[in-house]
């Protein structure tokens, strides 16, 4: 019994001391637009573990267990930051016991430290719901935003993994010219949405609409992270015609009810935008999300929601 | 660029070092005072020129070096870029006005200024009250056939505003983070929950922490209390552990580098809390190992597909007493002490489920923990059978006792969760030598049954409303409790 529990022990050891035979660089993406932009960036010199799905709400997300192995075997986790992960990522950064993707070491991206971050709360306090101290981090609905992060995730990548340095370039002038072309593309043809007022259910768009040109108009959510009570709704209805919004939207992963009821109320299409890669069919990877939101959001302003 | 400049200043210094020797051997000459202020004029006009030349070179070093840095920087080009690409003019201005701007643009001096308060640890506070009405007092609870710790019971009845919790955390330094928990009790009494800390940078994958924690074993053992589904903790938790087994000591993890999670750990303890008895100092001098407690542990755990993922383990936790006190009941006075050993084994599984894995909208929660005891030692009782009122010192062996718990809890719409709960403990027959005395199992099976209902104002407010049928001892108690937790401060992140 004794000799076989050393035996265990030993090949635990062996087993964890073994130098990794792998070449590819494990990526820890937090959400699904990072594990898309590191895919798009390391092409096979990277193996992405996406820690949360497209129908995921990134704020509430369980710290599983599948997670904290996944980073202690991580070489670099990119998150978005700006407290959106506070409620998981700490505990999985001190369980998986791996100094490589700690803050402040190289093997830890934050995608909101790249970019200024719009809707920075001048009142900080939990009164006012779920707010972000450092500003809004849905940084990803602005591609523009995704283009200044692929090009320091890019360079990052290259610091941790210098044997492909060229790779991460190459792919990173390629994935920018593409995003450039599909920029030009979708501005020509959302130029119909400039100016277009809209209703969201959360605060998520801020960057969305700083991009097309929109205003975000009213918020379903009374505050952020509160779901709104009948009350409020009522409130909300009657300022509506006043706002003059086209449209309410919402993201794939919140409840469709809230939205679509003060839709059906005010004569609105509600519009389900993807949010992020895997939020609906037509965003599976970054273009096709940008894609997918302009095709969504024409969609809606021609009075057609879903 | 940077090597023709080095080859630049070293024909300057050669030809300096040339003229130095044409002056020398001029200097022969008749006419030296001539020959000198012509070498004066000539080598003023040579250093003029140098210095023009190496500053015209720096400025053209400066300018190029400026276009390689706005060629390399993305930040800087983002606009430009998107400026080239975007051929409408309409957009293009849009595009303008909103353009996001790197962080690395230069911006105006924001600088907070320096204050001794920047180091501040991150301060967390836990406020958990309770309502309680039961129809059975709960000072007065026994579970029969077991020997309870002084925390085995119901929650005191009557509002209380139960256990407030002060939390303190932040890095010590590049190496090392600490933690202070300090409760303070209904009674006022100020207790130090956990105090611990623990090194950052250990190699392969080792975790370690030593001072005071909640120990590793189990599920729900290494949770605060505020973060149960429940406002009281299992049977099980209840009769074996008093709650919840934390001590002073050392703990050791290390986690496999399998893509499945799966971590192994050990603790050794000074032996300070239940079931273990302060036992350095009881068993004397001859005793200074200063060890009282030790465990060991393994769990495991991964997804199953993207909406569903669980946790599983198996843990051991070996003690040591020396005239353990047991929570006194009715006909027992307070006299009763247990010296011995316990052998504890739990088994623990967890599994959650919630569609397309969104927690934030509904989800499914599945727990149970199944515990094994061997308890061997002395027994002390006022009460033996023919020795009433004597205190009689019998030697014991618990054989097999047994509990579990499995509970259940649905949040239905956000923010609003029902659970339900059953739990028992069971201790085999000691024989006609024990009647009357708390290891009495009355051939009983102390059990419960409990439902609840919580609704949180947001992830930091919680009010909970419970109800126990609890059958641990003689005659079935209704137990009724309302459970508010609030958490201000620092964001505590939430284990799984």
């Amino acid at each position: 019994m004794k000799r076989l529990a050393i035996f265990f022990f030993a090949s635990c050891l062996v087993v964890a001391m073994a130098p990794d035979a792998k070449a590819a660089l494990n990526v820890f993406a937090c959400e699904p637009e990072w594990g898309a932009l590191a895919t798009a960036l390391g092409g096979s010199d990277v193996d992405v573990f996406v820690a949360t799905a497209g129908l995921q709400d990134p704020h509430q997300i369980q710290a599983r267990p599948a997670l904290i192995s996944r980073l202690r075997n991580a070489d670099i986790a990119v998150c978005t930051g700006a407290e959106l992960e506070i409620g998981w990522m700490p505990v999985l950064l001190r369980q998986s016991s791996n100094a490589k993707v700690q803050p402040g070491s190289p093997g830890y991206f934050e995608a909101a430290g790249q970019v200024t971050l719009l809707e920075k709360p001048e009142r900080l306090d939990r009164a006012e719901g779920d707010v972000h101290p450092a500003g809004n981090p849905h940084i990803q609905t602005d591609p523009r935003n995704m283009r200044i992060v692929a090009a320091a995730l890019a360079k990052r990548l290259a610091s941790v993994d210098p044997a492909h340095a060229d790779g991460y370039a190459q792919r990173e002038q390629k994935f920018d010219a593409d995003l450039a072309a599909a920029m030009a593309r979708l501005e020509t043809a959302a130029a119909p949405l400039k100016g277009v007022k809209f209703i969201s259910y959360h605060k998520s768009w801020i960057y969305l609409a700083n991009w097309l040109g929109m205003t975000e108009a009213a918020n379903i959510e009374p505050k952020p992270g509160v779901p709104p009570g009948s009350a409020y709704i009522a409130d909300l209805l009657s300022r509506i015609p006043a706002l003059q919004a086209k449209m309410i939207v919402y993201a794939a992963y919140e409840d469709a009810k809230p939205s679509e009821f003060v839709a059906q109320k005010s004569n609105l299409p509600a519009v389900l935008l993807p949010f992020t890669v895997g939020g609906s069919d037509g965003a599976k990877d970054l273009i096709g999300l940008y894609d997918d939101t302009v095709k969504r959001l024409l969609a809606g302003l021609g009075g057609k929601g879903g | 660029m940077k090597y023709s400049s080095r080859l630049l200043r070293s024909t300057a210094l050669g030809s300096a070092f040339s003229v130095a020797l044409l002056w020398n051997g001029v200097a022969k000459a008749d006419d030296l005072g001539d020959v000198r202020k012509e070498m004066q004029a000539m080598q003023q006009q040579y250093n003029a020129s140098l210095a023009k030349l190496q500053k015209d070179y720096e400025t053209r070093l400066q300018a190029m070096e400026k276009r390689v840095d706005a060629a390399e920087s993305k930040a800087s080009t983002a606009t430009a870029k998107a400026d080239t690409a975007q051929k409408t003019a309409e957009v293009a201005q849009t595009t303008a006005a909103a353009a996001p701007v790197p962080a690395s643009a230069p911006a105006a001096a924001d600088n907070p200024p320096s204050s001794a308060n920047s180091f501040n640890p991150a301060i967390g506070v836990v406020l958990d009250g309770k309502a309680m009405a039961s129809s059975h007092n709960p000072n007065t609870y026994r579970m029969p056939g077991f020997a309870l710790g002084d925390q085995a019971k119901p929650p005191p009845r009557g509002p209380s505003i139960g256990e407030s919790e002060i939390n303190l955390q932040a890095n010590v330094d590049q190496a090392l983070f600490a933690n202070l928990t300090v409760a303070f009790e209904n009674d006022n009494s100020v207790s130090i929950e956990e105090a611990f800390v623990q090194p950052t940078a250990l190699p392969y994958n080792f975790t370690a922490k030593f001072g005071r924690f909640f120990s590793g074993i189990g599920y729900l053992n290494e949770q605060h209390a505020h973060t149960w589904d429940f406002a009281d903790a299992p049977l099980p938790y209840l009769a074996f552990l008093n709650g919840q087994y934390g001590d002073d000591g050392a703990q050791l993890r290390w986690l496999a580098p399998t893509n499945q999670f799966l971590e192994f750990g050990g603790e050794v303890m000074r032996g300070a809390s239940f079931p273990a008895n302060s036992v350095s100092e009881a068993l004397g001098s001859n005793h200074n190992a200063g060890v009282g407690g030790w465990s060991a542990f393994v769990h495991t755990g991964d997804d199953i597909g993207v909406s569903a993922s669980y946790s599983a383990g198996l843990s051991y936790l070996g003690t040591r007493s020396s005239a353990r006190g047991t929570n006194p009941v009715i006909g027992n006075p307070g006299s009763d002490s247990f010296t011995g050993g316990d052998n504890t084994f739990i088994a623990d599984a967890v599994y959650k489920w919630a569609p397309n894995g969104n927690f934030a909208q509904t989800y499914v929660k599945l727990q149970g923990e199944a515990f094994l005891r061997y308890e061997q030692g002395a027994f002390q009782a006022l009460n033996y059978p023919g020795a009433a009122g004597v205190a009689t010192t019998k030697s014991y062996n618990s054989g097999p006792q047994t509990g579990f718990y499995a509970q259940a809890v649905y949040q239905f719409i956000p923010f609003w969760r029902v659970g339900v709960r059953y739990d028992q403990v069971h201790a085999p027959s000691l024989g006609s030598g024990f009647t009357g005395t708390t290891l009495d199992s009355m051939n009983a099976t102390p059990r419960r049954y409990s439902i609840m209902g919580d609704y949180s104002t947001s992830e930091f407010g919680r009010f909970r409303l419970q109800y126990n049928r609890d059958e641990a001892r003689p005659g079935s108690d209704n137990q009724v409790i309302l459970q508010y937790t609030v958490s201000l401060g620092a964001h505590g992140a939430h284990q799984y």
